[in-house]
């Protein structure tokens, strides 16, 4: 079974309201210190990308759908803050304790921000298992579309490709697997691959007959036909 | 394990969500855990530094330099290192060329994946739940809403972006703009041409 936020072809959310292009990054203040809050905390290191992900996704239904897009950021880290053991519930209601943090050594400081994000998070790795497939070659996403190490873990194989017969279009070469990865049970890389489907095979009423659907997928996710 | 909480910690914190990130980032910051100097920096750099124009000067040099189009296609992330468009959420690009027979769009239904040295922090339709769910179902109406019109007999190829590669489209150089500096046609590139929820400007067209 999926999660709220797996929302690839749900019906019923109405229009797209597009922005024009000049309109401020951050509509409001506080996004941006959301923003910058989140990736301030993601270098002390106690967490991962996947992890991170995963957080959001574990809001309730009923919080990830009312809350807005940085109301999701902030409220899923303060999550993961007393998880991982870095805030505990006290400090959230400022009954903690004072004085500074164990990990702060550790925090974020101006003058490393640029190099930071400039270095980035790349999730290629080396080694891992041989690639199982070749472009062209026909495969089946996994059903269900749950990740098969975790009950109710993390997966990045929407629901609704689920099933779905596609054909291999490229391999971006190997992967952090974040089913794996977002749990703390190791990188275990794997193959990756852009996996085209036609529409038709993923929506009963496609708009077109030659429109395709891409998706990034594992090689785990797949099985061949 | 997932760790599903019935009481999820957030709810400590205030509700009101200005209130609820400000009292966070003061229970931080009196820990050491984050630098308001970092804040700022952090803020500097998306608010007025990385944005669209990255990513229009990389699609304008691909309209006037076929070799450097053909290298970018081929394998976008040395291409794009080269300029110093390297980082956060674009550490693993490829970039996907529009033709007359195939129009190219990205989305992110899982959550709100987009190239950030190349386009910054996406905007606000972008992350929503409608652009999110209808963009793999109904590509056309959501381009329709965008007041894109296709070319007869093209295809739609919409990418999710389920990984951590991260997807630019290369939009179609418009008619009548031959001859045109690098800068100029720079001007024309928009930031949803490069996302496919647009086309790229004619010469002389006002800004949307």
């Amino acid at each position: 079974m999926t999660r709220v936020h797996d929302m690839g072809g749900r019906f019923g959310d109405g229009p797209v309201k597009s922005e024009a292009e000049g309109a401020p990054v951050f509509a409001e203040d506080w996004h941006a210190r959301a923003l910058a809050v989140t990736l301030a905390c993601g270098a002390l290191g106690q967490w991962n990308i996947d992890t991170s992900r995963h957080a959001r996704e574990r809001l309730s239904p009923k919080d990830y759908t009312r809350f807005s897009y940085y109301e999701k950021w902030i409220s899923a880290l303060a999550d993961l803050l007393v998880e991982k053991g870095v805030l505990t519930r006290d400090d959230l209601q400022g009954k903690g304790a004072a004085g500074l943090h164990a990990l702060a050594e550790r925090a974020l400081k101006a003058e490393n921000v640029a190099a930071a994000l400039a270095k980035g998070g790349p999730a290629d790795r080396e080694g891992g298992p041989a690639p199982l497939f070749t472009p062209g070659q026909a495969v089946r996403a996994r059903i269900p579309a749950d990740n098969a190490l975790v009950d109710g873990g993390h997966t990045r194989l929407p629901q609704y490709a689920a099933g779905a017969q596609g054909y291999i279009l490229r391999l971006h070469g190997t992967h952090v697997l974040p089913d794996s990865s977002a749990h703390g049970l190791g990188e275990a890389p794997e193959p990756l691959y852009a996996v085209r489907f036609h529409a038709s095979s993923l929506w009963a009423h496609a708009e077109h007959p030659e429109d395709e659907v891409v998706l990034d997928l594992w090689q785990s996710y797949l099985e061949p036909l | 394990m997932p760790h599903d909480h019935s009481d999820h910690p957030h709810a400590l914190l205030p509700p009101d969500p200005a209130l609820r990130v400000k009292a966070l980032e003061t229970i931080l910051t009196e820990k050491g855990l984050i630098d308001p100097a970092a804040l700022e920096e952090i803020i500097d750099t998306y608010q007025n530094r990385i944005g669209p124009q990255n990513g229009a000067r990389v699609v304008a040099r691909a309209w006037s330099e076929p070799e450097f189009k053909a290298a970018l296609l081929a394998d976008a992330d040395p291409v794009l290192a080269d300029l110093g468009y390297y980082g956060r959420q674009g550490e693993h690009m490829v970039v996907v060329e529009n033709t007359p027979q195939q129009h190219n769009m990205v989305v992110c239904t899982l959550c709100s994946c987009y190239p950030w040295p190349l386009l910054g922090i996406p905007p606000g339709w972008y992350k929503s739940d409608a652009y999110r769910a209808r963009a793999v179902r109904e590509p056309r109406k959501v381009l329709a809403e965008f007041g894109v019109t296709l070319p007869d007999g093209a295809a739609v190829r919409v990418w999710d972006s389920t990984a951590e590669v991260r997807y630019l489209v290369l939009p179609m150089r418009p008619g009548g703009t031959e001859g045109l500096s690098e800068d100029e046609l720079a001007a024309l590139v928009t930031r949803d041409s490069m996302i496919g929820t647009g086309l790229a400007k004619m010469p002389g067209e006002l800004p949307s």
